[in-house]
């Protein structure tokens, strides 16, 4: 087997160093339009690693045109499906923050609801679920998830007695121009 | 080329739900038409994968798509493996669209969006429609012109990632599936889904990036991406180089399959999405995952027991804390997705021990629990729709109200927990067999935890069933007034528990076929003969003439 210079180029490795971290650090805020733009980055950063697995750059990969070695564009194929991939998933993941933004005003990655009920009722103290003879009436995941639709909107003091605000009217109505969101949880409560 | 052989069943899976969906886009106002071509797609679909389950009992089916050359062109092989995926997948996808429709068809199709006239009365008419949903009480609405063109790529991209015989074509396979699974979990677009379906999409974009990755690095280390190729390439390349590729690549699936420290996002996605998206969600996108860690770490890598030990550590680790999530649920729908993460563990079990009859055991396993999760997730839409909840303190007394449901929940409950003799008895026994054979301290620790995880799902699902069936129930008033459940819900949920419960009768072929597809994983020698037939560098393809291989490509 032929043994090809395939030492990648310094920059180009530093340069998916660099894109990887910055991506990695977007990726972890909670603003959707910053995640996406840590996937994007992270996209790219992927995209020329690939590259790289290439080897070096050379001639037009054409056979018969040039006796010297030639680029390998099978990297460069996959690249190119890569791209079309990403590009597909910034739209969703665009028209995604714009409807989180047109429902909610934000486009805030919200806490899993299960997460924040159990840490409410580890600060209480509390069995985590209600045992059926119990007389006060369990409050369900559907109802808490409607309460927490909207945490970032929600004041502190509201987020402690959750159940409560369930019924109370959002904050924001007027930055909500679709009111379709209303309709999913605490339906059972009519 | 000779169009009337067995090869040219390979593509169809894939090829055909991809025509289709274009075809039902194009017929978005035409609701039968659009009905009919799905059915129709996924019926062919259906009928191809059991072709290709017979044809590839013998040995792996190749096609050379297009007539290229294996390790540079892209090719598509159902060995028994992927063929026996591919079935039982095309089996419950069409079970579920078929619930699905009649799920439109009663509620009369949710929102039937017109002909854009401008984008202000666009959206004042899906305000009144919305407003009219709401006061109806649907809260599970499919618009169909968007779901079933969505539902067929979906199917298209499982069909693809199970059959892909490169690692890019795996890639591609899973977004395509995953970017479907996108739309349907966030379909119509209301709070409460887009909260669930931020975190998924994010952490299925992370994923898609380590794996991507990982191809990056295969192709850097051994410049191929031919699964056929890497089979032989990869046990000579350097073992810390090969360390860091199949921990990469079992992150990225692991991601996927929710195996436990990667299995966070699971449980809080999946439940909020209509019933039948969360069906084939549960039954389908972790076993792909699952699929591709056997497809890679037994196939493509060699032994690597440490790997293995970590493997059998996790695997323990996500029976026992998915199971312990499932026990304190107060929602049914959540009860299933946490029994869904633990019983993941199980076919990491078979995989990690990573002997013949583990395997066997495993991918016995993923054909019972891709139907038996499945048809749970069904039965739990039904439910909802009969009691207008699906949390365990408001249900109640439905094993009077509606009997026929009691059945249909109870049959793939205890099929789930293991009750001898149906068929999730018969994969853990398989498990357990393996375990105890290969009788290292920690094979004995996880065969314990595997009857630990056993004996709590049946508390799990005891309770669900006495909460939901046998409690009387606490508030009459909240039960929706409504019509029976449609007979097209309850038709394929039944068909699907059949199937469940036919794995039971069939258990005997199925472990045999399973054995088979197992000893092939393994071996690998007749997958790479089948790709590259008699020895050959280049596979069936017709550019054969390309003068030196090695030229210009990575060494």
């Amino acid at each position: 087997m032929i043994v090809l210079d395939n030492v990648p180029s310094g920059a180009l490795l530093l340069a998916v160093g660099v894109l990887f971290a910055a991506g990695v650090y977007l990726l972890l805020e909670r603003s959707l339009t910053r995640v996406l733009l840590g996937f994007v980055l992270l996209g790219n950063g992927a995209n020329l690693a690939l590259l790289l697995a290439g080897g070096r750059a050379g001639a037009p990969p054409i056979t018969g045109v040039t006796d010297e070695p030639m680029s390998d564009p099978l990297a460069q194929a996959m690249i190119l499906t890569s791209i079309v991939i990403t590009l597909a998933l910034v739209a969703f993941v665009l028209a995604m923050a714009y409807r989180s933004w047109q429902l909610h005003g934000h486009d805030e990655v919200q806490d899993d609801v299960e997460d924040t009920r159990i840490a409410r009722l580890a600060v209480q103290d509390a069995p985590s679920y209600a045992d059926s003879d119990a007389e006060e009436p369990a409050v369900t995941l559907d109802v808490e998830a409607e309460a927490t639709r909207d945490e970032v909107a929600l004041p502190d003091t509201a987020k402690a007695t959750l159940p409560d605000t369930a019924k109370g009217t959002p904050p924001d109505t007027a930055t909500r121009p679709a009111a379709a969101g209303e309709r999913t949880g605490g339906g059972e409560d009519a | 080329m000779n169009l009337w052989t067995v090869q040219t069943l390979v593509p169809l899976p894939v090829l055909v739900p991809l025509f289709a969906a274009g075809l039902a886009l194009a017929l978005h106002r035409h609701e039968r038409a659009q009905r009919f071509i799905s059915v129709a797609a996924l019926s062919v679909a259906v009928a191809a994968a059991a072709g290709l389950v017979v044809a590839a009992h013998d040995g792996p089916v190749v096609n050379d798509l297009g007539g290229w050359a294996a390790p540079v062109g892209v090719n598509l092989v159902a060995d028994p493996l992927a063929a026996l995926m591919l079935l039982i997948s095309s089996i419950m996808l069409l079970c579920v669209l078929l619930y699905s429709m009649a799920q439109g068809i009663a509620d009369g199709d949710g929102r039937t969006v017109p002909a854009a006239r401008g984008a202000e009365e666009l959206r004042r008419t899906l305000q009144a429609q919305d407003a009219d949903a709401d006061e109806s009480g649907r809260r599970d609405v499919l618009p169909v012109a968007i779901f079933h063109p969505t539902f067929l790529i979906l199917a298209a991209g499982v069909a693809d990632a199970f059959l892909a015989g490169d690692l890019f074509n795996l890639y591609v396979g899973f977004e395509i599936l995953l970017a479907a699974s996108y739309v349907l979990l966030t379909l119509g677009g209301t709070s409460e889904r887009i909260r669930a379906g931020s975190v998924y999409v994010v952490v299925a974009l992370l994923s898609s990036i380590v794996f991507l990755l990982a191809v990056g690095l295969v192709y850097a280390a051994t410049g191929t991406v031919n699964m056929a190729q890497l089979a032989e390439r990869l046990p000579d390349i350097d073992p810390g180089v090969r360390l860091g590729i199949q921990t990469m690549l079992l992150l990225a699936f692991g991601i996927k399959a929710a195996i436990f420290p990667l299995s966070a996002w699971l449980p809080d996605s999946y439940p909020t999405a209509p019933a039948p998206v969360t069906a084939v969600f549960a039954g389908l996108l972790t076993k792909v995952g699952v699929y591709a860690i056997l497809r890679t770490q037994t196939m493509l890598f060699p032994h690597d027991e440490k790997l293995e030990a970590v493997l059998l550590v996790l695997a323990l680790a996500t029976m026992l804390v998915g199971i312990l999530g499932a026990v304190a649920q107060d929602d049914v729908k959540r009860l299933l997705s946490f029994t869904l993460v633990s019983h993941i563990g199980y076919m990491i079990f078979g995989v990690a021990l990573a002997t013949e009859a583990s395997t066997a055991a495993a991918i016995f396993y993923v054909v019972h629990h891709i139907t038996v999760q499945t048809a749970l997730f069904l039965v739990v839409g039904l439910i909802e729709r009969r009691a207008g909840t699906t949390s365990l303190e408001r249900l109640g007394g439905l094993a009077t109200m509606a009997p026929g449901l009691a059945v249909l929940f109870f049959v793939p409950a205890m099929n789930l927990a293991g009750i001898p003799p149906l068929s999730g008895f018969l994969g853990k026994v398989g498990l357990l067999e393996a375990g105890v054979v290969d009788g290292s301290v920690l094979a004995w620790i996880l065969v314990v935890g595997s009857v630990v995880t056993s004996l709590l799902t049946l508390y799990a699902v005891i309770r669900a069933w006495n909460k939901a069936f046998w409690q009387p129930c606490p508030d009459e008033r909240s039960l929706p007034a409504r019509a029976p459940i449609p007979l097209g819900m309850i038709g394929p949920t039944a068909a699907l528990v059949a199937v469940g419960v036919s794995l039971t009768v069939l258990a005997g072929p199925l472990w045999k076929y399973a054995e088979r597809a197992a000893v092939m994983v393994m071996d690998g020698s007749t997958y790479v003969e089948a790709v590259f037939p008699d020895g050959a560098p280049r596979g069936t393809g017709e550019s054969n003439e390309v003068q030196d291989e090695t030229e210009g490509s990575t060494p």
